[in-house]
């Protein structure tokens, strides 16, 4: 627990820095790229808490998303709910599903908990595409509510974002450095034994997939106000589902470190690929180096460095 | 307003697309149902096939069945290289739950992005002779380019049965899903049977992926909309069984048609979701299940 309080100091840091940055008013496209960036750190740890932590592969990151940012767009168009309403009303009902789909790991486990994740995303995707008040199938256009705080609109989602992905990456750590996180463990190498030894493993699953969850749906809820166009196939984009399970794999499942270090690194490599060659080129990247290192790096870049000091 | 003619469209037009359905799934049926290989990569492997077809038709005007037989064999031997990364990389260290099931993830987003580099992302047709014309039976039509799937979609299976329970290979096939280690001890080598296994399950898509652009045109994403129904089928129908598959195929092939025809096409994606979900949560074993 001691160690908690310096790293919530560091994080207030990284958040006072991303404000500075807006400050400093470098080229704008700085940071919408950063903020996409930002939330992949969001997504990408959030998803490690229930594929690292727990040992579940949630292959239905884009339906929790898309939830969240939905949640948003039910808000914006009904109430015209400030943001971080939003935020917290789309990380709710996110959370609602990610319980859900804890109650579904009591029958399914291993490939079949995957394909049943899948499986929501897609029903998902369709009672949305059918629902005419959000947009339906040919999507809505938001607008942003006037006069932000400072900055530019973008500015201030982008530190937004900052805030959103260090609340992300302290949650995780302090999962991780818990009796919760050590139960997790316990239960993704071996769920019958953790039980045995009393290990709650159906509340810490519950509790992994809910806050899970949560943090998902908290990265897709600013999603709105960002693109200003939400349409099913881009908030329910295929995408965050390989990014979200690429990045902590690069980076390396087992540490809170490890989603941080794939998100940032896959991330920027994507932005910068998009801008330079083509934005189906950088989906391919994604693809080769994702294959790359769970055939070569099982233990991702964390692994490979643990790997060189033994030696 | 209800109409008996709409009905018997309904259930024909879903009987027909059972058939097909049953086709696309026979591969994964093998891969996942007998070996517990999660390949989902699979629909991916069905569009690469559908795209094959695509361009010999489209540049020599072959029938697209006739290419989805012709390239079995080099489906066959790309589905045995993936089992050989496969075995190498994850099922010899013994962690092929996790990470296994990530590399087929990545294998299906490369797949389905490499064959919109090369062909973008306009869909897809083949033009044959009976894709166009249909045939009527008291008020019920019946399309060509479903009938003709349907048909060799039943033929494949029927095909698939009798490999799997006449020949040496195919009873190897089922040996190695019941006992790995009792098979080493008559003798066998449980990791060429599995290659066996998959090789026949990719060509099999092949086949399905010609029988796939018969009946619509593709674009790369079109996997996504097979991997639930695939799975769906594989698990209703019952792990492995291949008389199963058929049946389950027909049930979502019926079920889908109804959603389509008395709430509208776009409900239908979510029906085969649906399915799988409560068969995943109410009776995981399936119907004909082990």
């Amino acid at each position: 627990m001691a160690r908690t309080v310096p790293a919530l100091i560091v994080g207030l840091l990284v958040v006072a820095a991303g404000i500075g940055l807006v400050t400093l008013r470098v080229n704008p496209y700085l940071y919408f790229a950063g903020y996409v960036i930002l939330q992949y750190v969001v997504i990408a740890t959030a998803w490690n808490i229930l594929g690292g932590y727990a040992g579940y592969v949630n292959f239905g990151t884009p339906a929790f998303f898309a939830m969240g940012a939905y949640t948003s767009v039910f808000l914006i168009q009904s109430t015209r709910a400030p943001l971080p309403v939003l935020i917290l009303a789309g990380g709710l009902v996110s959370a609602l599903l990610g319980l859900g789909i804890g109650y579904l790991t009591l029958r399914l486990r291993g490939v079949f908990f995957s394909i049943a994740t899948l499986a929501l995303s897609i029903v998902l995707q369709t009672m949305i595409m059918n629902w005419e008040y959000v947009g339906g199938s040919r999507g809505l256009s938001v607008i942003r509510p006037s006069g932000p705080p400072f900055g530019n609109y973008v500015m201030f989602l982008f530190t937004v974002m900052v805030t959103l992905a260090v609340i992300a990456v302290v949650t995780a750590r302090f999962i991780e450095r818990s009796w919760v996180g050590r139960g997790l463990a316990a239960l993704r190498d071996n769920e019958e034994a953790a039980e045995c030894m009393g290990v709650p493993t159906l509340r810490l699953k519950l509790f992994a997939t809910t806050i899970s969850g949560f943090l998902l749906g908290v990265a897709g809820a600013p999603f709105p106000y960002y693109v200003t166009f939400v349409e099913p196939n881009s908030a329910f984009n295929l995408d965050y589902a390989v990014n979200a399970l690429a990045m902590p794999m690069i980076g390396g499942t087992t540490s809170w470190v490890g989603p941080v270090i794939g998100a940032v690194l896959l991330g920027s490599a994507q932005q910068l690929a998009t801008v330079t060659i083509s934005s189906e080129m950088n989906l391919f990247i994604v693809g080769i180096v994702l294959v790359a290192f769970v055939v070569l790096a099982p233990e991702g870049l964390l692994g490979l460095v643990r790997r060189l000091r033994g030696r | 307003m209800f109409s008996w003619d709409l009905l018997a469209n309904a259930v024909v037009s879903g009987l027909l697309l059972g058939g097909f359905y049953a086709a696309v799934s026979l591969g994964i049926s093998l891969i996942f149902g007998l070996l517990e290989i999660a390949n989902i990569a699979q629909p991916a492997f069905v569009v690469l096939g559908a795209y094959a077809a695509y361009v010999l038709n489209n540049a020599y005007e072959v029938d697209p069945i006739l290419t989805g037989l012709a390239f079995t064999p080099v489906f066959y031997v790309l589905g045995a290289v993936v089992y050989r990364v496969y075995y190498e990389s994850f099922e010899r260290r013994g962690d092929e739950a996790l990470r296994g099931l990530v590399f087929f993830f990545g294998l299906l987003f490369i797949l389905e992005v490499s064959l919109s580099l090369k062909f973008g992302v306009d869909y897809r047709l083949v033009q044959t002779a009976y894709t166009k014309t249909s045939i009527e039976f008291g008020g019920v039509g019946i399309a060509f380019r479903y009938l003709v799937p349907c048909v060799i979609g039943v033929a494949m299976t029927l095909a698939l049965y009798l490999f799997l329970s006449r020949t040496f290979y195919g009873r190897a096939i089922r040996a190695v899903s019941q006992d790995q280690q009792a098979l080493r001890l008559m003798g066998v080598n449980p990791i060429q049977i599995k290659t066996i296994a998959f090789g026949v399950g990719i060509a099999a898509a092949s086949l399905a992926g010609a029988l796939l652009i018969c009946i619509a045109p593709v674009i790369p994403s079109t996997d996504r909309d097979y991997i639930g129904r695939m799975f769906a089928i594989t698990v209703l129908g019952g792990m492995g069984s291949i008389g199963g598959t058929l049946v389950a195929g027909i049930i979502l092939g019926v079920a889908e048609s109804f959603m389509a025809t008395f709430f509208g096409p776009s409900w239908s994606l979510a029906v085969s979701f649906g399915i799988l979900l409560i068969a995943l949560a109410v009776r995981p074993a399936g119907l004909f299940g082990r």
